[in-house]
């Protein structure tokens, strides 16, 4: 479904401080899967996560989604495509504060000019399926970080993805939390749902929701 | 077209919302800027409307006045030279008229003596200014002295006093008949102050100025457009000196405004960032932040215009009276008819609302264009 040939990914570059976060990736992620991505610190995980999630576009190789190249295309269409294809789930969760659950669940709708009674009806059903109908009017740093990873997993839903994004998922939970939230993404999967994660935690990658690891060091893939 | 409609409702929500959430620094932000709109927009109100009064009250005035000179002072009209303008074309009518000043030591104020040209006080009634009746203590059937330049003692009974409606024009005002007149400032008979004419026709009030100009060669033809002018500069001048004393209060509030307005605080850039990676396109982003400078800058507008209009049609402007109205002694009392200039409030306007747009812009624009990567790797 999304393929990488030779991605390679710099900051700063020409600049003194020029930094090669990606060297080289090539790399086939299949459709209806979990696939995790492993490695320490700076090994390039969530920078591989924002080229294929279209938050960024590779400083040379291909990305193609669905056998669409997308490297190449102008900010506009990859928003475009991010917002139809993708759902967020950031480390820090990075919802809005001052708003609502329920607010913050139906802003990346917003841009699509659907009907705010529709939008509402779909953010009310992701509450009741994530077991948080009870707080969707509670503004959002009130909620535990496990109520809060729920109302960004309800966000990144809400313009029903075909693919999941979580970046270290479970970095901010405990280890029931996180058995939850891996019981969560199994269920998105057995729906016919992409996932993609970062992670570094054994009971992420280890978990049977888990259909593939992907080991990253420096830049580059260690997988065979 | 109705999802274009929906995507617009969502934006306004959003900004509502985000409105609301910064509700300290948006009130302080809507407090100062419009504290600033209301200086200027009361400042340009009330010498617009003070304008429009004085146009308001020439309206009636004869179209040419003439007075003569001598060694370019004003001296009196002597006898003959009614008859002569008589004889010039375009005049339809010539009246002499008498009046002359008149310093009260009692008030430390000057007064106008007038002789009106019609209804005419009885001989030895006198007719007066609200402003006087109120700094002399007087009311219809009282009797009131002056002392004349030569030396005489004249009293006169008071027969009315002026409506308070046309204080800016008579406050000061003391009309007597021309026979008192002539005998309280030693007049000599046949002599007047100068000439009121009248001129049929508009398009001829020139000619006829010139005609008169060559006519009477020791006389000055003044024509009621040249007074109207005289008042505008006036007041200009005036507005213009009041901006000068408040210019440094005004750039303190423009600077602090345009402080508040153009940075963007690190959780609003947090903000856009999270929009940005959710799906929002810059577009979008920019959208919205317009949406809500506008609705500052409306709101600051429409707050600190309507204070400005009720502070100057409501409450004699009392903040700016001294140095807008003059500095009489006898103090006009006098409620200003509201006027309001389209040019003037777009003016206003555009000098207000367009700075502060263009303020806020550019940080909008830099925060809009981060890449929406940049949420991930904070």
């Amino acid at each position: 479904m999304i393929e990488l040939r030779d991605v390679k990914k710099a900051f700063n570059q020409g600049q003194h401080n020029e930094y090669w976060a990606l060297s080289g990736i090539s790399l086939a992620i299949e459709a209806k899967k979990v696939t995790a991505l492993r490695g320490p610190s700076g090994s390039g995980k969530t920078t591989l996560l924002t080229l294929v999630g279209c938050l960024a576009r590779p400083t040379s190789g291909r990305v193609s989604l669905q056998g669409r190249d997308i490297s190449g295309l102008p900010e506009r269409f990859l928003t475009e495509i991010r917002r139809q294809t993708f759902g967020f789930v950031f480390q820090q969760f990075n919802l809005i504060k001052g708003m609502s659950a329920i607010e913050n669940v139906m802003l990346p709708a917003y841009p699509t000019g659907r009907p705010h009674k529709e939008l509402h009806q779909r953010a009310e059903a992701l509450f009741e399926r994530l077991k948080l109908g009870h707080r969707r009017h509670a503004k959002v740093e009130w909620l535990s970080g496990g109520e809060q990873q729920r109302v960004a997993i309800a966000r990144a839903l809400i313009n029903d993805p075909q693919v999941l994004i979580a970046d270290e998922p479970t970095a901010n939970l405990d280890t029931a939390l996180a058995r939850e939230f891996m019981a969560i993404l199994e269920s998105f999967s057995a729906e016919g749902r992409t996932v993609i994660l970062t992670s570094h935690d054994p009971l992420v990658v280890e978990s049977a929701a888990v259909h593939r690891v992907v080991d990253m060091r420096d830049g580059r893939l260690l997988e065979a | 077209m109705k999802s274009w409609l929906e995507k617009q409702r969502h934006l306004i929500d959003f900004t509502l919302a985000s409105l609301a959430r910064r509700k300290a620094r948006n009130l302080g932000l809507l407090a100062v800027y419009g504290l600033l709109v209301f200086v200027l927009a009361a400042a340009s109100l009330f010498t617009h409307a003070l304008r429009q009064e004085a146009a308001l009250v020439l309206h009636d005035s004869p179209e040419v006045l003439l007075q003569r000179l001598v060694a370019g002072r004003h001296d009196l009209i002597p006898p003959g030279y009614l008859e002569k303008i008589g004889r010039v074309r375009g005049v339809q009518k010539a009246e002499g008229r008498l009046w002359g000043y008149y310093y009260d030591a009692v008030v430390k104020a000057n007064y106008t003596f007038q002789v009106p040209t019609t209804e005419a006080p009885a001989p030895g009634k006198a007719v007066i200014g609200a402003a006087i009746a109120r700094s002399r203590g007087l009311a219809p059937g009282n009797t009131i002295s002056f002392r004349s330049y030569s030396g005489k003692l004249a009293s006169f009974e008071i027969a009315a006093v002026l409506p308070a409606a046309s204080e800016l024009v008579s406050a000061d005002l003391v009309l007597v008949t021309e026979q008192d007149f002539r005998s309280f400032f030693d007049y000599p008979a046949g002599h007047y102050t100068d000439i009121a004419l009248s001129v049929a026709n508009p398009q001829e009030v020139r000619n006829v100025a010139t005609k008169l100009a060559a006519a009477l060669p020791d006389s000055r033809p003044i024509l009621r457009d040249e007074v109207l002018r005289t008042y505008a500069s006036v007041f200009d001048w005036r507005e213009g000196i009041m901006l000068a004393l408040l210019s440094a209060a005004i750039l303190a509030f423009a600077i602090l405004a345009w402080e508040k307005a153009s940075g963007l605080s690190a959780e609003e850039k947090r903000e856009i960032g999270i929009l940005k990676a959710i799906g929002w396109e810059t577009g979008d982003v920019i959208k919205m932040k317009l949406w809500e400078a506008g609705l500052i800058s409306l709101l600051a507008f429409l707050i600190g215009y309507s204070a400005a209009y009720v502070q100057v049609f409501h409450f004699g402007a009392s903040l700016f009276e001294p140095v807008l109205k003059g500095w009489a002694v006898l103090y006009p009392r006098f409620q200003l008819t509201p006027v309001i200039d389209g040019l003037q409030v777009a003016t206003l306007f555009f000098f207000t609302v367009f700075p502060y747009l263009a303020a806020v812009l550019v940080p909008i624009w830099k925060a809009a264009v981060t890449d929406p990567d940049a949420v991930m790797r904070t």
